[in-house]
C-alpha cells in the first residue's frame, strides 16, 4: 500500500533517449515544478535516471517506496501524479500499464510481463539510479568491487576470477572475457591500454548506449578493473557520435570518478593509478571491430588489420591492449562481488549470465530486456515483448545486425546462446533482436543489410568491396522482377567466396542475411524470380494494382492522378486499370477514399 | 602563409585550437570535428590548411575525411534533417519518410533544398527504435512520423525562418 507524505518519496523518471524524444524531459520539469509548488521539496525528491526499457509506453515514471510503475506519463498526468498520488496517496489508475491480454491494472514494475523473466545484471542500475550523481552510484555498491580489488586481490587473481565466471564477449564475438585479459597480461611491455568498444553501430541496437547513459559509472569501474589486471594506466572509451546524451553523462562521470579518487593517481590510496578519456567516433560501422577501432584512435581511416597480431600484443600505438565492450565491463564489478560461481550459474552451459536484447521492430512491447542466456526466442517475443503488433502473423527474427541472420517460426525455441544461433546460421551480436511479420518480404530485407554492408565496407578486401556490391546488385535485380534462377545460384558462390576471402568480421559474416534468408525463405526467393511476384506485397515493381468492381464508385480521383493516364472509365462508373502501361507508382493506390484499389 | 579561400576569423579561430592541443598524435579526428562545427563543412582548402598545420599529409586529411560518413565536404543547409535508417525505421517506412522529404522540399540530385534551408541526410540507428519511424531536425528528434507529419515538421522551421 501506499505510504504516507511523512516518508521519504523519490520520484523517477526515465531520461533515456527513448523517453526524451517523448518529452520525458518536460515531464520531469513538470513534476519538480509540482513538487514545489506543494512546497515537498523537502519530502519529495524528484530524479532523473537512465533508461527504464520499456520504451514502448514512455515516458516512465515511478514513484519509490511505493513501487508504483507509471507509463507514457505526459504534463497532465504528471501534475496528477504530484496532486493525487504523492499528497493524497491515490495512485493515478489511468496512467498504470494494463496487461492487453487479462485488462488487469499491474502497478508493480517486476509483475509486468515485460519484466517478468528479466535478470538485471549489467542493467542493475539503469531506472534507479540518477546517472548523473556519483553518489547514487557509490549507494548501490558502487565501486565496492574496484577497492576489493586493490585491497585484497592480486592482478592474476582477478583474471581467474573472470575466467571462472565464463563471462564472454557482448559486442558480438563471444571470445571469453578472462582469456583475453590474460593475454593482455602476459604480453611483454611497461605501457598498455585499456579500450571500451562503445561504437554501438548495428541498426536496431541501443544497449550499450542504455547502459551509458543510465549507469556510465559502472563501465568506469569495470575498465579500471581490467586496468589493473593486464596492468594498464590508461583507459579510452570510444563512443558513437551519434550518441550525444550518452558522451554527455560519460564525461560527468568521469570527472566525478577522479574528483573523488577512483580515477586518476594513486586510486584509494593504493599505488595503482589508472585514467580514462572518451574518444568520439565519427560515423563508420567498422570501427566495432577492433584493430579499425584502434586505427581510428590514432587519428587514421577506420580500416581494419590482419589479425594476428591481436590487439593482446600489438594493439593501440602498438602497446598491449585489451579490447572490451560496454556491456561486458558493466558485468565485471557485480561478478567481483557477487564471486564466479553465482555468474556461473546462471545461463546455458558454454554461455554464461545475461544477455541484454534491443527487441524492435513489429512486437508489441519494444525495448530493453536483460534476460539469462538459454532463454528461448519466442519467451522474448511474446512473453516479454507481448507478441507482434497488430496481431498479424510472425515470419522471421533477426538477430546480430547485418552480420546476423533471419531465424523464422520452426526455430522460436532455440534457447538463445552463441553457439545455438552461430548454428542457425545466425549470431548473437551485439543484442539486436528485430522482429518481422508477414508484411515483411525477406528479400528486401536481405536486400537492406547488404545494402549497409555496401556502404560501411571499408574498401581494403577486394571480395567485400566488390563481392558485396555484386550481390546486392543481383538482389536489386531479383525485387525489379527481372531475376534468374541461376541468379540465385551465383548469389551462394559468391557469399561463400565473401565469407572465406574477407580480413575482417565485417566481410566474413556480411554474407549472413542472404544465406539466412535463402535457407529458410527460398520459396520467396523463388516467388519473386519464377513467379515474378512478392509475396509480402512490398517489392514495388512487382506489384499489380486492381480496382475492386464493387467498392468503386466512379469519383475520378485516380484516374486524375495517375501520372500515365492508363485508369479509364466514365464519371459514377467502374474504373479499370490498364496494367499494360502502369508504372506502378501507387499513387491512385495512396489517393482512393474509399479502399477500391488493392495490390497483390 | 599561404592562401586559403575561406573565411579568415575562422580559420585563425581553428588555427587557435589546434595551437592548443598539447598533444597532435592522433589529433586529426577532433581536429576536423571542429573545422565542421566552425565551417560547416569540410572544403578542400580547410582540409589543406590542417594538414600544413599538423605536419601531416593533406592525402591522409582527405582520406579521413572521405573515410567517415559523419565528416561531409558539401555545405550543409540551414537546418539539417537526419532520417534514421536503422533496422527499426526501415521496417516502419523510413524510406517513405525520406521520399516524402525529398519531394516536399523538391530535392532531386544532392542532398541541400535550393534555397540553403535544409538538408537531408540518413543515419544509421539513433538507438530511438521504440519511436520508430525516427527523423531529426537539428538533433531534435521527432518520433512515429507519418508520411502526412512531414509537412508539418518543415513548416515548423520555415515558419521560423519567416
Amino acid at each position: 500500500m501506499i505510504n504516507s507524505i511523512e516518508k521519504l518519496k523519490e520520484i523517477l523518471v526515465c531520461g533515456g533517449t527513448g523517453c526524451q524524444a517523448s518529452e520525458s524531459n518536460r515531464v520531469f520539469e513538470v513534476l519538480k515544478e509540482e513538487v514545489k509548488a506543494e512546497n515537498l521539496d523537502k519530502q519529495v525528491k524528484v530524479i532523473m535516471t537512465g533508461c527504464f526499457g520499456f520504451c514502448e509506453k514512455g515516458p516512465i515514471v515511478k514513484v519509490m517506496p511505493d513501487n508504483v510503475f507509471y507509463v507514457e506519463v505526459d504534463e497532465a498526468s504528471a501534475r496528477k501524479i504530484v496532486k493525487e498520488h504523492v499528497l493524497k496517496g491515490r495512485i493515478v489508475e489511468e496512467k498504470i500499464y494494463k496487461d492487453p491480454k487479462t485488462l488487469e491494472k499491474i502497478p508493480e514494475q517486476s509483475s509486468i510481463p515485460f519484466y517478468k523473466k528479466q535478470i538485471r545484471i549489467a542493467l542493475r542500475n539503469c531506472g534507479k539510479i540518477d546517472p548523473e550523481n556519483i553518489n547514487e552510484y557509490i549507494a548501490s555498491d558502487g565501486y565496492m568491487a574496484l577497492a576489493k580489488v586493490l585491497k585484497e586481490m592480486a592482478p592474476e587473481e582477478v583474471i581467474d576470477i573472470v575466467k571462472r565466471s565464463g563471462l564472454r564477449g557482448r559486442g558480438g564475438g563471444g571470445f571469453p572475457t578472462g582469456l583475453k585479459w590474460e593475454a593482455t597480461r602476459k604480453s611483454k611491455g611497461d605501457v598498455k591500454y585499456v579500450i571500451c568498444n562503445a561504437d554501438e553501430g548495428d541498426p536496431g541496437a541501443f544497449m550499450d548506449r542504455s547502459i551509458l547513459e543510465g549507469d556510465p559509472h559502472s563501465v568506469l569501474e569495470g575498465m579500471a578493473i581490467a586496468g589493473y589486471a593486464i596492468g594498464a594506466k590508461q583507459g579510452y572509451i570510444y563512443v558513437r557520435a551519434e550518441y550525444p546524451l550518452a558522451i554527455h553523462r560519460l564525461k560527468i562521470a568521469i570527472s566525478q570518478a577522479r574528483q573523488r579518487g577512483f580515477l586518476g593517481e594513486n586510486i584509494l590510496g593504493t599505488d595503482f593509478s589508472f585514467d580514462v578519456d572518451l574518444k568520439i567516433g565519427a560515423g563508420a560501422f567498422i570501427c566495432g571491430e577492433e584493430t579499425a577501432l584502434i586505427n581510428s584512435i590514432e587519428g587514421g581511416r577506420g580500416e581494419p588489420t590482419v589479425k594476428p597480431p591481436y590487439p593482446a600484443q600489438v594493439g593501440l600505438w602498438k602497446k598491449p591492449t585489451n579490447i572490451n565492450n560496454v556491456e561486458t565491463f558493466a558485468n565485471i564489478p557485480p561478478i567481483i562481488l557477487n564471486g564466479p560461481d553465482w555468474f556461473s550459474s546462471i545461463g546455458t552451459e558454454k554461455s554464461k549470465g545475461t544477455k541484454v536484447f534491443a527487441l524492435a521492430g513489429k512486437v508489441n512491447n519494444v525495448g530493453l530486456v536483460e534476460v539469462p542466456m538459454g532463454i528461448t526466442l519466442r519467451e522474448i517475443i511474446y512473453d516479454l515483448g507481448g507478441g507482434i503488433k497488430g496481431g498479424k502473423k510472425f515470419k522471421a527474427v533477426q538477430t546480430g545486425g547485418p552480420s546476423g541472420g533471419c531465424i523464422p517460426y520452426e526455430y522460436l525455441d532455440t534457447p538463445i546462446d552463441y553457439d545455438n544461433l552461430n548454428a542457425l546460421g545466425s549470431m548473437m551480436g551485439s543484442g539486436g533482436m528485430i522482429v518481422m511479420d508477414e508484411n515483411d518480404c525477406m528479400v528486401n530485407i536481405a536486400k537492406f543489410y547488404l545494402e549497409f554492408s555496401c556502404d560501411e565496407s571499408c574498401g581494403r578486401c577486394t571480395a567485400c568491396r566488390i563481392g558485396n556490391k555484386r550481390m546486392l546488385e543481383i538482389l536489386n535485380k531479383i525485387t525489379e522482377g527481372k531475376g534468374e534462377m541461376e541468379d540465385l545460384e551465383t548469389l551462394r558462390e559468391l557469399a561463400e567466396t565473401i565469407k572465406d576471402s574477407s580480413l575482417c568480421g565485417l566481410g566474413q559474416t556480411s554474407p549472413n542475411p542472404v544465406l539466412s534468408t535463402m535457407k529458410f525463405f527460398y520459396d520467396e526467393y523463388v516467388a519473386h524470380v519464377k513467379d515474378k511476384t512478392c509475396p509480402a506485397g512490398v517489392c514495388t515493381a512487382l506489384l499489380k494494382y486492381y480496382i475492386i468492381p464493387e467498392k468503386c464508385v466512379g469519383c475520378t480521383a485516380c484516374a486524375k492522378v495517375c501520372p500515365v493516364n492508363v485508369i479509364h472509365g466514365e464519371p459514377r462508373k467502374v474504373h479499370v486499370i490498364d496494367r499494360e502501361g502502369c508504372i506502378k507508382c501507387g499513387e491512385c493506390f495512396r489517393t482512393c477514399r474509399f479502399g477500391a484499389i488493392t495490390r497483390k | 602563409m599561404p592562401k586559403y579561400e575561406v573565411d579568415e576569423a575562422k580559420l585563425r579561430q581553428l588555427e587557435e585550437y589546434i595551437d592548443s592541443l598539447s598533444n597532435k598524435e592522433g589529433a586529426l579526428i577532433p581536429v576536423l570535428y571542429k573545422a565542421q562545427e566552425i565551417f560547416g563543412y569540410l572544403p578542400k582548402d580547410v582540409q589543406l590548411f590542417i594538414a600544413r598545420k599538423l605536419g601531416i599529409f593533406a592525402a591522409k586529411v582527405y582520406g579521413v575525411t572521405t573515410f567517415y560518413s559523419y565528416f561531409t565536404m558539401q555545405p550543409r543547409g540551414k537546418h539539417v534533417i537526419n532520417i534514421c535508417m536503422g533496422t527499426a525505421c526501415f521496417v516502419k517506412g523510413a524510406d517513405k519518410i525520406l521520399e516524402e522529404i525529398k519531394k516536399e522540399l523538391d530535392i532531386k540530385e544532392g542532398n541541400m533544398s535550393k534555397d540553403g534551408m535544409f538538408s537531408v541526410d540518413t543515419l544509421r540507428c539513433v538507438g530511438a527504435c521504440g519511436l520508430a519511424p525516427v527523423v531529426m531536425v537539428d538533433g531534435k528528434v521527432y518520433g512515429r512520423v507519418k508520411v502526412e507529419d512531414v509537412k508539418g515538421i518543415l513548416d515548423e522551421y520555415r515558419k521560423r525562418e519567416g
